[in-house]
């Protein structure tokens, strides 16, 4: 049944219709991530369901109630922001506190639970300093903290890694997938960066001009993207697009019915290099990226076509060499002139289910 | 140790006590003529060493109230600051936090209003007042002060929020916080000290207001603006106790700006320097 349940969401700026009706149910407990390029409404989404926004169209019930029209402050709903959005003028203990003091919880439990709070966090020797006297990433745990005191119903996580170095991403990244495992509270999930939906999420929720384009577990969407926008967005380096028109040799040889002005899909570790003259393709590459676990080669087909190849060896290719280039066919995805998808490829690897 | 400094260093430390001394010295000298009796107020060469008397100062406690005068200044003061503070909180706070398409339109506006002269809404003032009865009362008096400070203060404050993160409030609405809460226990603490010099800097404002006063007040309500007034044209003029009379009414507000001129500073650059 649907802990949180999105219908027909709406939300208007001015003239623009930024939010144009989302439906979307959560389970409680889940993981959710909310990712989409900038500008695709996903904060907005979140801002709206937190209550710092005003719903324009359609109902938001969360638990069972009603809560479209209910201010945040009734909503039961913790938020971690971006800029942290600590309160400079407390202690971290009392940041921590301000919550459950408003709702004037007894200080002895208040004392019991931040103790605790700050002991998952590492925060217990810094309780009675300011926010200022902390780095970014013991910020970044505080705001944590101030959200899991209170146990409310949904957390809300508003891009929270984006302020903090990449080496300290990763970690905290691990950090709060870690944390939702012990608490198993129900989390939304705000990123631009999809290695952290992929990584963090039980389902992802892709975004693009305040629509929803596909919902799924990370690899649904990685392995059957409901369109080219999905196929992209998901996957570093990106899925290989490249039009019908620069790859005669898929219609003539390898009987791949194309659409008219259509588009094929192509994941990088679906692209493997091989001596000139053999293969499906004919091309030179451009650029070799050893990243040391692997390598990743741009190359250029014959007809023109730009494409990147993963693989785990080492090359020793170089820029300007001639390669032949061999296509997994069977894992093509094949979309139309709109970018739906009209043929998803097979993966090779053992089914999810 | 010493220090050699450049000759340069000495033509300017000398331009600036010059620059000091010229600003300084018509109230310098009002308060050396306070001390003075008329005849040796208007001596030609002007004193400089005298006996110092304080007959002046009984003389205009004798002829007019100077506590009465006092009471007024510091309770219409005093009351358009707060009265003024509580209007011009919740404007800031909904300029700063809640901006709409045409919050900088007001704005502009409100500030528009204090480069209109006082003089060309005397009459519709007047009438006004005096419509309702309150000429000569520190009510009208109140109002008048907490109108003509209200662009200011909305203006000061409303730069002292937009220092604020939203979030930070927003922060405060999820942790549960209603409106007054995110008031006191938030927005009220980040605030304290430019609330402070938009309160101080509207109180010495008003203190010194001599328009209004000098127009709608008389014996009743008047504040010390027009105890210093009165000893001007009527009698002629009487030089010691104009001084004696000047000195008495900025005398508190000196003293008062003195010890709150770091507040004052502070709440003017506010938002200057980042």
């Amino acid at each position: 049944m649907a802990y949180l349940k999105l219908e027909r969401i709406e939300k208007i700026f001015g003239e623009t219709r930024v939010i144009k009706g989302i439906d979307l149910e959560i389970k409680q407990g889940e993981f959710v991530v909310f990712v989409g390029p900038s500008g695709c409404g996903k904060s907005t989404l979140l801002r709206l369901i937190a209550g710092l926004e005003h719903i324009d169209g359609g109902s938001l019930q969360l638990d069972g109630r009603d809560i479209t029209h209910l201010p945040s402050s009734k909503r039961d709903l913790a938020m971690v922001f971006q800029s942290y959005a600590l309160y400079p003028h407390m202690s971290v203990f009392e940041n921590m506190s301000f919550a459950l003091k408003l709702a004037k919880v007894d200080p002895a439990v208040i004392k019991e639970k931040v103790d605790r709070a700050a002991k998952i966090l590492n925060l217990t020797q810094y309780l009675e300093r300011t926010p200022k006297e902390l780095s970014g990433g013991q910020r970044q745990r505080v705001a944590i903290g101030r959200a899991i005191v209170r146990a409310p119903k949904v957390f809300l996580f508003d891009e929270p890694l984006s302020n903090l170095d990449a080496a300290l991403r990763g970690q905290t990244r691990i950090e709060i997938a870690k944390l939702h495992r012990d608490l198993g509270a129900t989390t939304i999930y705000v990123t631009h960066d999809q290695v952290e939906a992929m990584t963090l999420a039980d389902r992802v929720v892709v975004l693009r001009d305040g629509i929803i384009e596909q919902v799924g577990t990370p690899l649904e969407l990685y392995d059957r993207p409901a369109n080219q926008f999905v196929a992209q967005f998901i996957g570093t380096p990106q899925m290989n697009i490249v039009s019908a028109k620069q790859m005669p040799a898929l219609q003539t040889t390898a009987g791949l019915t194309l659409p008219e002005g259509g588009f094929v899909g192509l994941r990088p570790e679906n692209v493997v290099l091989h001596p000139p003259g053999q293969g499906l393709l004919q091309g030179q590459v451009d650029l070799v990226e050893a990243l040391g676990a692997e390598t990743l080669i741009y190359v250029t087909t014959s007809q023109g076509a730009p494409l990147v190849s993963r693989q785990n060896e080492r090359t020793p290719l170089r820029v300007g060499d001639a390669v032949g280039i061999q296509i997994d066919l069977e894992a093509a995805h094949v979309f139309d002139a709109n970018g739906r998808i009209t043929r998803t490829g097979q993966t090779h690897e053992t089914p999810t289910h | 140790m010493k220090t050699q400094h450049k000759p340069l260093f000495y033509v300017r430390t000398l331009a600036a006590w010059g620059v000091a001394l010229l600003l300084f010295f018509p109230l310098g000298w009002l308060v050396l003529t306070a001390f003075k009796t008329e005849l040796q107020a208007i001596s030609v060469p002007p004193l400089l060493l005298f006996t110092p008397t304080l007959e002046n100062f009984t003389l205009v406690q004798e002829r007019s109230d100077y506590l009465l005068y006092a009471q007024n200044s510091l309770i219409t003061s005093v009351a358009s600051t707060f009265l003024g503070l509580a209007l011009a909180f919740p404007a800031a706070y909904s300029m700063a936090f809640f901006k709409g398409k045409y919050t900088k339109d007001i704005l502009m506006w409100m500030l528009s209003t204090k480069m209109m002269p006082a003089v060309g809404a005397l009459v519709p003032i007047y009438v006004l007042a005096q419509n309702s009865g309150l000429l000569d009362s520190r009510t009208a008096l109140i109002i008048i002060f907490t109108l003509s400070n209200l662009p200011i203060m909305v203006w000061m404050l409303y730069s002292q929020f937009k220092e604020i993160p939203g979030e930070i409030l927003e922060a405060a609405r999820m942790d549960g916080a209603t409106l007054w809460q995110e008031f006191s226990k938030v927005l009220l603490p980040l605030t304290l000290g430019g609330l402070a010099s938009t309160g101080l800097l509207c109180m010495v404002l008003s203190w010194n207001e001599a328009f209004w006063s000098l127009n709608l007040s008389a014996a009743k309500a008047g504040t010390l603006a027009t105890l210093i007034a009165s000893y001007s044209s009527p009698e002629g003029l009487f030089w010691a106790k104009l001084s004696a009379a000047s000195f008495m009414a900025i005398g508190p507000i000196v003293v008062f700006g003195w010890f709150s001129q770091k507040q004052l500073v502070q709440g003017l650059t506010f938002g200057a320097v980042k």
